[in-house]
């Protein structure tokens, strides 16, 4: 099982957190920061792996992350996730987000954090793995963008013909 | 309305959306949550509004505001409004800040259930998808009750993106309301063969992650789980099912050697590292759990050993890391195989990645030996050095005592080189293990009588020194030591060289910057000095000397009656009394020597820890009852300064020592005395032990006595340096010497004994230095083995150990939302518990067959078996409770055939699958014979009333062509036609058909396990390779049959590309992935090494079913031997019999007789001469071969039934007298019928 995805910054900021199990908003806070900080003083060039009494289900669990340019992605796991398999899925959620978004950078996350669990969702659920294979993540989230965006298109357009109408009849007030 | 809704999207345009709020708070990076505030004021204003549009963009930015840390739940109730809009859109914002923010705790959950389960149904996939994921998050006990039934309804949805996600969020409704487990079981089973590999991959991790936690109870799984591990070729749900084993393997053996085999080819073939990683992981815990050895078994230790190697070497820290971490768990067992790495292992203590470091060092702790430990605790030491001020160095410390003093210092040969690595560690500054550097020091000097004299002397120099521990006292950790030090000087005072200047040390001024407890002792341990100057002194009738101590007690001990601490100064007053008592007896030239002596008198010796708790409560007392009335409060005030007093001492013994007045212990002395000597375990200090330590004359072996007075630290060396040194020489004279000795007694039984040891330097050639006498810890006597595990009971896995394989019961269904009371009975709930009677005899005879058969084999089999059917008692009992109420329900199925429950079937498949595995083909075969006879003998014993038992003469051309793995294959089948039972029961339990339920239907076949009968037919053969398959209709879908092909490398080489292709026919086509054209060939997905053989499933797409079907194919492969490959190809001839789009599908007889009574179908028939087989038996056949299922059998007449994948209905009357056998049929398709018949009568003129 997986118990939190976090996703943060090289600054320990919070781009991303999803838990897999009820925590109070301090005690959210709390793992990040805790996270950042064993995280943060590892060099590039060592294993991404961490063990170690964490607030999240103490030693069972491992933490496996990866590091890429300013944002560090990191999956807490408990024993019965593959350590490597946990890393090629970090793989696949990025190269994924970096599908969709178009060259992913850290503001993309920031300002679309809606379409970034959007996306997550589609791959891990309740913290089980639901979907490894990138095509088929990335056509149902197209799918879904799609269907938000007619509907929003069919919004607009009541909005445009309400403006049409307002405008007509102001023109007509002149006239 | 309309229009109020439109005008509030415009006022939308100039709200702030989530972009605005983000770019806000980066504007405001110095009063940031003062512009939150703001920002949730408007939030606050906005959520007031009725436009939905608005609604949802507030909940939106609350989502992110939830990330940063702030507590939304307010907004509990606009997120529920939210979540229940219309458009997805807006649904998919309610959702995703739901399962963001709500939990069990929060009220407004119960009003979404209605909500949710419009969504859950809703026809947009998006929607029930949307809500599935918000579910997984917040799902709570009375929302799992209330949809369970619905997402079980969703397992089965026309698209796997729904059926994926509602298989993965069967999980999380598991865990809230347990009691959906059993009912939704089946249909999770059956998703773990979905066509969809994602809805596959999910079941997988579903089941896997309940057998994690239970795993006894997923055991019946096994088979299953075995062949997707064969034929599966996605990484995820091998690595997933490999874990899975790695977990049951425990509990059942013979599974563990059954896997050896597959995995030890996926570990050849895999390219993903991942994969390869678990694969040998698994082995590792197979190799584990077999107790026995078994004839390859160190050749697997060896390739995993070889395999982490690799991993270890590479250059990607993470490979290395995991290398390490497997290599640990070898470690355990085979001790051996890891120790040759040592060299990789010590190399990787000078990673730079920490993580790696404690990895390596965990893996040292295990590789010790007498030989090697000196040697590595040097190269520690080493590092300890190198990492001054990290948590490193700390870690390294632990180790350090760890891997020294690990199974009662097994491995320390020379314990005067232990006690001067500790006093080097001592050195350390602002360690956190100060304490445990002082208890080892404390054990090692009570526990080894021998090492006393130089500890002593150790510790008086660190007393002596203390002054370079205390510099900074409160935080340096490691001034714990001079607790034990001075404990031990004054414990063993009477080895102390010069008392006096120990005891002048000990009450230094300084002394009272220490912590508390330590001055305690310093205080205590100072009067043990002062008695032992005192005797020492009263020998040579030097007054002078023994009054100047006295003195300086008297000088000195008036600074720790100061103390602010209670101890110390309780402790000090009373000994300055004491001592001023003395001086004035001093005086009067009184001999107080003996008498201040006998107040220390008295033997340490070491307890258990565990002891106290192992005390059994003897017969007949009760620890609750009043011994007297319950005493006054003035009789309890006496009591109290006993308890302080008690209370210190065993927190001086670090509680191991529990406080006996003298007597008590010189009578436990004289019991333990009489003990160890009955005791033959017991290693005596008497002159016999030298036996033990094999060493013919320990005491001549020239130990260079080491001057006492030499400094702490020897310049440019170290003092453990010299030890080791010091062995080295050691070692080396006295393996000259037992040479010398070895040539003048040849031919001694020790020698012999040693020839076979052979090593250049074992482990027992090596002796310890001291005669050591380790003291084992007491323990009382009787105490209780037991060494009971706490669980946590708060585990909720906890309530998802469950019985899978039991019968459902009718309470058990889930709840349905329904207005109608359920009337009908479920007849599968019906049935199985008519069974249950018939089944439980069958089972104890099944039991006495396999009893017999493994003691032909070994005895410890049986017991296995014996266990297992203690097990199965258990259940009988179980199921006898419920029979009572059966016997209402059985009266009007009396004839009826009773098909069996699962959890017979299925537990005695799991033996068969697993017990037929290791049997050596040869055996087998003549197991297969007595047993089976057995098993006619003792079933009709059991079982006299006419049943349709299955046949039990076994078919002898099959038993003897296909050997164990036919049986294996047939298994698996049976196995595969189960579940397509149960599906079908399914299909019952939620389709219109349940009206017509009848007790009468099921097939014959599984009653009891079938003599050999296989539906594999040879497809090709030669003489590399043989082909043999089955082909079975998709009950999914109607056009579609899978064909199971199994490839048996028959050479000595490896095979590798297998090609499998097919000339299509116009009805008939092979399934080929998407892009692949029409003449392609599909790759068969794993590699054949020799010997080896696997099982592979092609998929076929057919339109008319009324034609049997030849097609032609043609496999290809290469054969790789050492020396060269070749392209091989083989060609064969697919046949598609029209049995093979029949499905076995029961019938009730209500519907049997509506079906004939419609007129629609068209009759033939069929006379079959010359058959003298039992009538079960042959219905068993048409049974097993055709896919037919018994409707109704009356005496030696049988109504049978089955159905083609596109629904055509198959009727047959069997009817039996004098070796005639007469068969007519009736179907709506009359060809099809007709070859049905026609391949019915083929199989029985084969016999």
């Amino acid at each position: 099982m997986i118990k939190a995805i976090l996703i943060f910054n090289n600054h320990g900021k919070p781009r991303m957190s999803k838990f897999y199990e009820h925590y109070t908003e301090d005690t959210e806070q709390q793992i990040i920061r805790e996270t950042f900080h064993l995280v943060s003083k590892r060099d590039e060039n060592v294993c991404n792996f961490l063990e170690g009494g964490l607030l999240i289900g103490g030693s069972e669990n491992k933490l496996i992350y990866r590091h890429y340019a300013t944002l560090y992605f990191v999956f807490c796991v408990d024993s019965s996730e593959s350590e490597l398999g946990i890393l090629d899925l970090i793989q696949v959620f990025v190269e994924t987000l970096d599908k969709c978004f178009e060259n992913v950078c850290e503001l993309d996350l920031i300002f679309h954090l809606d379409k970034v669990h959007n996306i997550l969702a589609e791959m891990v659920m309740g913290g089980m793995v639901l979907e490894t294979n990138m095509s088929e993540i990335i056509t149902q989230v197209e799918a879904q963008g799609k269907m938000e965006k007619s509907e929003t298109l069919t919004l607009l357009f009541i909005c445009q013909s309400m403006r049409q109408s307002q405008a007509s009849r102001f023109s007509s007030k002149i006239s | 309305m309309a229009l109020k809704i439109v005008k509030g999207s415009i006022d939308r345009m100039f709200d702030k959306n989530l972009q605005d709020l983000v770019r806000g708070i980066r504007n405001h990076k110095e009063d940031e949550a003062k512009y939150i505030s703001t920002c949730i004021d408007e939030i606050k204003q906005e959520l007031k509004q009725d436009n939905i549009a608005v609604k949802a963009n507030a909940v939106c930015k609350l989502t992110y505001l939830q990330m940063l840390g702030y507590d939304v739940s307010w907004a509990a109730f606009n997120i529920v409004e939210v979540m229940s809009s219309s458009k997805f859109t807006y649904k998919r914002i309610g959702y995703l800040a739901a399962s963001q923010c709500f939990h069990e705790g929060t009220d407004v959950i119960m009003l979404t259930t209605n909500q949710i389960r419009k969504d859950l149904s809703s026809p947009n996939q998006y929607d029930t998808g949307v809500a599935l994921t918000g579910l997984s998050c917040f799902v709570t006990p009375d929302l799992a009750r209330d949809l369970a039934n619905d997402i079980m309804t969703l397992m089965s949805h026309t698209k796997p993106y729904i059926r994926k996600k509602a298989v993965l969020i069967m999980y999380k409704v598991f865990l809230k309301y347990p009691e959906s487990l059993r009912p939704a079981f089946p249909r999770l089973k059956e998703k773990l063969e979905d066509p969809d590999p994602g809805v596959q991959s999910a079941a997988v991790n579903v089941i896997c992650e309940l057998a994690r936690r239970n795993p006894k109870n997923y055991l019946s799984l096994a088979p299953l789980f075995f062949k997707l591990m064969t034929s599966s070729t996605n990484n995820w749900v091998l690595i997933k099912i490999i874990k899975l084993f790695g977990a049951l393997t425990p509990l059942e053996p013979r599974l563990g050697k059954k896997l050896i085999e597959p995995l030890t080819n996926l570990i050849h073939s895999t390219s993903a590292m991942s994969l390869l990683y678990e694969c040998v992981n698994t082995v590792i815990a197979v190799l584990i759990s077999l107790s026995s050895g078994m004839p390859n078994h160190s050749a697997s230790i060896q390739l995993c050993v070889q395999k982490l190697r690799i991993l270890i070497e590479d250059s990607d820290q993470n490979l290395k890391y995991l290398g390490l971490l497997a290599m640990s768990k070898i470690l355990k067992t085979h001790p051996k195989s890891v120790q040759s790495h040592k060299d990789l292992i010590l190399q990787c203590l000078d990673d730079k990645d920490e993580s790696i470091r404690l990895r390596a060092l965990d893996l040292l702790y295990g590789m010790v030996s007498k030989k090697n430990l000196m040697e590595i605790v040097k190269k520690l030491m080493l590092h300890v050095d190198k990492a001054e001020g990290t948590t490193y160095r700390d870690e390294l410390l632990t180790k350090i005592i760890d891997i020294c003093s690990q199974s009662n210092y097994q491995y320390i040969t020379n314990f005067e080189w232990y006690i001067s690595i500790l006093v080097e560690l001592t050195r350390l500054e602002g360690t956190r293990h100060g304490h445990l550097i002082a208890s080892q020091m404390l054990d090692v000097a009570i526990r080894v009588k021998a090492i006393r004299g130089f500890a002593v002397a150790q510790m008086a120099t660190l007393l002596d020194n203390a002054h370079l521990l205390t510099g900074n006292t409160q935080r340096n950790g490691i001034c714990e030591v001079l607790y034990a030090a001075a404990w031990i000087c004054g414990e063993f005072s009477e080895h102390l060289e010069d008392p006096m200047q120990t005891l002048e040390a000990m009450l230094r001024p300084k002394v009272a910057t220490l912590p508390g407890h330590i001055q305690a002792v310093y205080v205590q341990n100072a009067a043990k000095l002062f008695a032992t100057v005192l005797q020492k002194h009263e020998g040579e009738t030097d007054s002078q000397a023994a009054q100047e101590t006295s003195q300086l007690l008297i000088d000195r001990l008036p600074l720790f009656v100061q103390s602010a601490n209670l101890e110390v100064q309780e402790r000090a007053s009373c000994i300055l009394q004491l001592v001023k008592y003395i001086q004035k007896l001093q005086q009067k030239n009184v001999e107080v020597a003996e008498e201040v002596t006998a107040l220390f008198a008295g033997e340490l010796n070491p307890v258990a820890p565990k002891a106290q708790k192992k005390v059994p409560i003897p017969e007949g007392l009760d620890l609750d009852a009043w011994i007297n009335e319950p005493p006054s409060e003035s009789e309890s005030e006496d009591e109290k300064p006993k308890v302080v007093f008690a209370k210190e001492e065993p927190k001086h013994y670090r509680s191991r020592h529990t406080e006996v007045d003298e007597k008590e212990l010189a009578r436990r002395r004289e019991v333990r005395k009489q003990e160890q000597a009955n005791n033959p375990f017991y290693i005596k200090a008497s002159p016999s032990s030298q036996k033990v330590y094999d060493a013919p004359g320990v005491e001549h072996i020239p130990v260079v006595q080491i001057d006492l007075s030499v400094p702490l630290k020897v310049p440019g060396m170290p003092m453990s340096d010299q030890y080791l040194k010091l062995e080295e020489e050691r070692r080396q004279k006295e393996k000259a010497e037992r040479k010398k000795k070895e040539k003048k007694k040849k031919r001694e039984k020790r020698g012999k004994g040693r020839k076979a040891d052979s090593g250049p330097e074992s482990e027992e050639d090596i002796t310890p230095a001291h005669q050591v006498d380790i003291v084992t810890e007491e323990m009382p006597e009787n105490a209780l083995p037991s060494d009971d595990d706490d669980k946590d009971p708060n585990d909720p896995h906890k309530a998802l150990d469950i019985d899978l394989d039991k019968p459902l019961a009718d309470s058990e269904k889930l709840p349905v939302r329904t207005h109608r009371p359920e009337v009908l009975k479920s007849p599968a709930e019906d049935r199985d518990s008519k069974s249950v009677p018939q089944e439980t005899k069958k089972k104890s005879s099944k039991e006495k067959k396999e009893k017999k058969k493994d003691k032909e084999k070994d005895r410890k089999r049986s017991k296995e078996e014996k266990k297992k059917k203690k097990k199965h008692k258990e259940v009988e009992e179980e199921l006898l409770e419920s029979q009572p109420e059966e016997a209402v329900q059985s009266e009007e199925t009396k004839e009826a055939a009773a098909p069996p429950t699962s959890t017979s079937a299925e537990a005695s498949d799991l033996d068969f699958w697993l017990s037929s595995a290791p049997v050596p083909p040869a055996a087998a075969q003549e197991v297969t014979a007595p047993s089976s006879a057995a098993a006619v003998d003792t079933s009709s014993a059991a079982a006299p009333e006419s049943e349709p038992d299955e046949p039990k003469d076994t078919e002898p051309e099959d038993t003897k062509s296909s050997k164990h793995k036919k049986k294996k294959q047939k298994k698996e089948k049976e196995e595969k036609e189960k579940k397509k039972k149960k599906r079908h029961h399914h299909h019952h339990h939620h389709g219109d058909a349940g009206g017509e339920d009848s007790v009468q239907n099921g097939t014959v076949e599984e009653e009891e396990p079938l003599p050999p009968m296989s539906n594999y037919s040879l497809l090709a053969e030669n003489s590399y390779i043989k082909m043999v398959y089955d082909i079975q209709g998709n009950h999914q879908d109607e056009s579609k049959v899978v064909v199971s092909v199994i490839f048996e490398n028959k050479s000595d080489s490896f095979l590798k590309s297998m090609e499998f292709n097919v000339l299509d026919s116009l009805n008939s086509k092979l399934q080929r992935p998407e892009g692949a054209g029409p003449h392609d060939g599909l790759t068969v997905p794993f590699q054949l090494p020799p010997g080896v053989s696997n099982e592979a499933r092609f998929v076929f797409s057919v339109q008319s079913i009324v034609m049997p079907q030849k097609l032609k194919g043609t496999l290809t492969f290469i054969v790789k031997s050492d020396e060269s490959s070749t392209h091989e190809k083989l060609d064969f001839k697919l046949h598609f019999t029209c049995t093979s789009y029949l499905i076995t599908t029961p019938c009730y007889s209500d519907a049997y007789a509506k079906l004939l009574e419609s007129g629609d179908l068209k009759g033939s028939s069929l006379r079959l001469e010359g058959i003298n087989m039992p009538f079960h038996h042959l219905l068993a056949r048409i049974c097993f071969h055709h896919h037919f299922s018994v409707v109704e059998r009356i005496d030696s007449c049988a109504s049978m039934y089955s159905r083609s994948i596109q629904g055509h209905h198959v009727c047959l009357l069997v009817k039996t007298s004098d070796q005639t056998v007469s068969i007519d049929a009736k179907c709506d398709e009359p060809s099809l019928l007709g070859n049905v018949l026609d391949e019915i009568k083929q199989t029985f003129s084969k016999c």
